[in-house]
């Protein structure tokens, strides 16, 4: 007999917001907003505990749709503000969203340094390749040569590889995954459940700005020709029929891929994917001819939270009890009689 | 005729003084910064009121010998109370040629001037800019002048200690040291004590820094001083009874923001970013974990900001602390916690600007920047500490504005006060009154931009309520139901709304009183921040010569203490004597239509009392009173 009244269970309503989702018709942005809507009561989230934190653009607007508590802030400034939340209340659930735009232009080093420290909390990073909220601009993560209003002649900028940003930043849980994937439930989970700085890539349709851009990975017919989905201890292989996999190139240190049955390659000869090493995930992170998916990366590390409550005890066993009268007291005092 | 044992070791009779203002000044390494503060704890416990005034390179260790290397500290004491580290020293310590050429200028005619001989090298005279020696010619004879070797004494008297010629150059300022406390009649066992603990893992050097600040006062004591050099007494001052210690600026700051928080009842969140002069706060703040403070030290100024925006979001009181600069980083953060109506203190040490500017040297230009330097009409509380006391009161009441109102309040300090330190009666904690906060926790009717009647303060929902869940964030939100709003007509009443709150926050505090002086006259001197002991020191001196002049120091810069204007239009004229090119007195015109005259000086130092009362003066007889 519990003294406790029952828990209530919650579903996908309870985490959506009574406004309006404005997004434009089409925007890949209203799939992850209902795998995140759909994820959060499996992973017994609840609507008081759990904070969406988000800087500006698109993607940034998703608080104001979740039924949570939600701070919309500055253009960048999203990790910065969870990471101070998380030290006022570690206690809460708290996912940071951002665009590629936010977190790795004007907000990159926010990210850098949030994923460094560790903070427990989860990021969710929509890369859509372009600024859709200005208009279409090129972002840092679009091609060299896309073509947009303020690059008529093509982007001359070489875009940055998320996955491999936050691997050089020492993120502890790499993820990625894409809008309309039925598997996206699956890494979010997977990114709640890691302590410590868990960073999403999520490829995001944008279909005013830059429409089909991932058509290759995401469609039904080309995408398993494309989509490496990854599983720790598993080998690496994919393809309709499994018939493709990776194959580790030990004279040059990198993966090709490899066609089981043609030129001799076995199902021996695929690499298995460890996801606790460093040197594979950054291999992972930007392969040829096909996209790596699921959990890059997983290696957890000291959480910055839980170190600041270490010292906050040390300090508390060293001084004792907080004193303002003794505080005030320290050093010299004289006393004018 | 037979002298008594006794006689024979009676001290000759010492010259009494009623006031003394000493310059220590030397390389950046020559630890005079460290002289300064330990000459001033001996002043303190002599009985002596007294303010001092660091004044150091930005350069950490620049060339040595250089004048722009020189590091100087003043201290001003007296058998009288004291508000500032005193126009002119009396004194001059120079412990090379660099320290006496910049600060020669600066010695009263007939001050005494100590010098290090042993530093006067052609090499150390070349690199001053000296073509002969200044101690051979008859440029100082102005001064009465104690030339010494203080670098041989030194020498000799830590030679038993066997350290190391680097080390053992390093106790001059000791020696020093030792020489002016039997100079003014100071005594040494706090700095023994200090040495011993400083140096506790490396008590070779403790013995030789206490054999030199010894030497020092044995050589005061047998040497034949000088005609002209006496060794002197300041008696000391009739202070308010009560318990006392020296304080800084900073030091004050982080105190009291600890003790705001704790009155509030709330954890406190310090974000920051290393910035000359404000760096120590983060050094005070990161030692009062067990006072429920987290302190964390960001990317940079801009993460600061937005940590101390997420962490009040979460219920804790935010504080971010910095200089100008970081405060120009900031500004989009505190616009953002405008429009979530979210409490944040920003703590702005004022320093020398434009852009870098003057990192080490004191101004108050920072007034337009904390008023009105944000994009839209994005009003908060601005505050301004007078003396490195008030920063723990002006702290306390920077929290209690913060969340009382739900709003940012920068509270400026400067280089000065931030650095200088001052004999403070210690307060009485009991008498300090509470503002506990409660979090909203009733969902009944609740939206997130339900105000409160008296204040117009938001409620404060934090994550982790249940049924309090929303959304705040920077767009401009419906003021009936706190979601996003475009409406022209709501965006007007929301901005008025925010404009309200703040001018509201005048009705809690008392209105504008003078500091000295009639409620009318010919004159009121209107200051804010740091001036405030110069302003009242030559207020002082022109009452006593009849002028009918009055002092209103702000503390509340914005909003304004009601009355202001009508007492601003109760005097003849208005003059505002400020550390920068002249910012409350445009606000003061703008927002009252008197006709304030400006008073400016930007040289990185505090004002002098002789310029003002000048300043005033002169006017005084321009407008025939």
């Amino acid at each position: 007999m519990s003294p406790n009244p029952p828990k209530k269970e919650y579903t996908r309503k309870d985490f959506a917001s009574d406004q309006e989702v404005r997004w434009c018709p089409g925007c890949g942005d209203y799939a992850i907003l209902a795998a995140v809507q759909r994820t959060l009561p499996s992973l017994g989230s609840t609507p008081e505990n759990t904070v969406f934190i988000s800087g500006i653009g698109c993607s940034s607007r998703f608080p104001y749709y979740m039924n949570t508590y939600g701070f919309h802030t500055i253009h960048g400034r999203a990790p910065a503000v969870a990471t101070g939340l998380k030290l006022a209340n570690p206690e809460l659930d708290v996912w940071v969203i951002t665009g590629d735009g936010d977190g790795l232009s004007i907000g990159g080093n926010h990210l850098l340094h949030v994923l460094r420290r560790n903070i427990d909390l989860q990021i969710m990073l929509f890369n859509n390749q372009i600024y859709g909220l200005t208009k279409g601009q090129y972002s840092p993560t679009s091609q060299v040569g896309k073509v947009t209003p303020s690059s008529p002649l093509g982007s001359i900028d070489q875009p940055i590889v998320p996955a491999r940003f936050a691997l050089g930043a020492r993120a502890t849980f790499i993820a990625r995954a894409f809008d309309t994937s039925k598997k996206l439930p699956a890494a979010l989970s997977a990114a709640r459940e890691h302590r410590g700085a868990a960073f999403i890539e999520i490829l995001q349709n944008c279909p005013v700005f830059n429409d089909g851009v991932f058509d290759l990975i995401t469609d039904r017919k080309t995408g398993p020709a494309y989509q490496l989905w990854l599983e720790h201890g598993q080998p690496m292989k994919f393809g309709a029929n499994g018939e493709k996999g990776l194959r580790l190139k030990p004279e040059t240190l990198s993966l090709e891929v490899v066609t089981i049955g043609e030129d001799g390659v076995t199902e021996q000869d695929i690499i298995v994917h460890d996801e606790t090493n460093p040197s594979l995930a950054w291999m992972l992170t930007d392969l040829p001819e096909v996209v790596a998916l699921g959990v890059l990366y997983r290696q957890p590390g000291p959480v910055y939270g839980d170190s600041v409550e270490v010292q906050r005890e040390l300090a508390e066993k060293r001084f004792g009890e907080p004193d303002l009268h003794a505080l005030l007291r320290q050093g010299h005092t004289w006393t004018v009689s | 005729m037979e002298t008594s044992a006794a006689a024979r070791v009676q001290p000759s009779p010492r010259e009494t003084l009623d006031s003394v203002v000493i310059r220590f000044a030397g390389d950046s390494g020559d630890g005079m910064q460290l002289t300064g503060s330990q000459f001033t704890t001996a002043t303190a416990d002599a009985g002596n009121d007294l303010a001092t005034f660091p004044d150091f390179p930005a350069e950490i260790r620049a060339p040595a010998g250089t004048t722009y290397g020189v590091s100087g500290y003043q201290i001003h004491f007296a058998a009288h109370d004291v508000l500032t580290p005193g126009d002119a020293p009396d004194v001059l310590v120079a412990m090379n040629p660099a320290a006496l050429k910049v600060n020669t200028d600066a010695l009263k005619p007939g001050g005494l001037l100590v010098v290090n001989t042993g530093a006067f090298t052609p090499n150390n005279l070349k690199k001053a800019g000296y073509e002969n020696n200044p101690l051979e010619d008859d440029s100082l004879d102005r001064f009465r002048l104690l030339a010494l070797d203080v670098t041989k004494m030194t020498l000799d008297a830590v030679k038993q200690v066997g350290l190391g010629s680097k080390e053992a150059h390093r106790c001059k300022n000791m020696w020093t040291l030792g020489l002016m406390y039997w100079l003014f009649g100071r005594e040494r066992d706090q700095t023994v004590t200090w040495l011993n603990q400083k140096f506790a893992k490396r008590p070779k050097l403790a013995e030789a820094n206490i054999a030199a600040l010894n030497a020092g006062h044995i050589f005061g004591e047998n040497a034949e001083l000088p005609h002209g050099i006496n060794a002197y007494e300041v008696p000391s001052a009739h202070l308010p009874p009560g318990e006392y210690r020296n304080i800084s600026g900073n030091e004050a700051t982080a105190w009291g923001l600890v003790t705001g928080a704790r009155l509030a009842g709330l954890n406190m969140m310090y974000g920051s970013y290393p910035i000359t002069p404000a760096s120590n706060l983060l050094h005070h703040l990161a030692r009062l974990k067990h006072f429920g403070v987290t302190t964390f030290q960001a990317e940079d100024e801009i993460a600061a900001v937005a940590a101390a925006v997420g962490a009040s979001f979460g219920g804790s009181i935010g504080v971010t602390g910095t200089s100008g600069p970081g405060v120009a980083l900031k500004s989009e953060a505190i616009g953002l916690a405008i429009a979530a109506e979210l409490p944040l203190v920003i703590v702005d040490v004022q320093r020398g600007g434009p852009s870098t500017g003057l990192p080490t040297k004191t101004e108050q230009s920072d007034l337009f920047q904390a008023v009105w330097g944000r994009n839209g009409d994005a009003p908060l509380a601005v505050l301004a500490a007078a003396t490195p006391g008030d920063c723990f009161y002006m702290a306390i009441e920077a929290v209690r504005i913060a969340v009382r109102y739900m709003t940012p309040v920068i509270l400026l300090t400067d280089g000065y006060v931030a650095n200088s330190a001052e004999p403070w009666p210690l307060p009485d904690l009991d008498s300090l009154e509470p503002f506990p906060v409660k979090h909203h926790d009733d969902p009944e009717g609740f939206h997130p931009f339900l105000r409160d009647e008296n204040t117009q303060a938001r409620v404060w929902a934090i994550p982790g309520t249940p049924g309090l869940e929303h959304r705040i964030g920077g767009l401009e939100k419906d003021r009936n139901t706190g979601h996003i709003s475009y409406d022209p007509t709501n965006h007007h009443r929301m901005t008025q709304a925010r404009e309200r709150k703040i001018a509201g926050i005048a009705r809690g505090f008392g209105s504008a009183k003078v500091d000295q002086g009639d409620d009318y006259g010919d004159m009121l001197v209107v200051g804010w921040g740091s001036t405030y002991g110069s302003i009242s020191q030559a207020v002082r001196l022109l009452r006593e010569r009849g002028h009918q002049v009055s002092h209103l120091h702000l503390r509340n810069i914005w909003p304004l203490p009601q009355g202001t204007g009508e007492l601003l239009r109760s005097f003849n004229s208005v003059l505002v004597p400020e550390l920068n090119n002249g910012q409350l007195v445009k606000l003061l015109r703008a927002e009252y239509l008197v006709d304030a005259e400006s008073l400016t000086r930007v040289t990185g130092k505090p004002f002098q009392i002789q310029a003002l009362v000048r300043a005033v003066a002169e006017r005084l007889q321009r407008n025939g009173t």
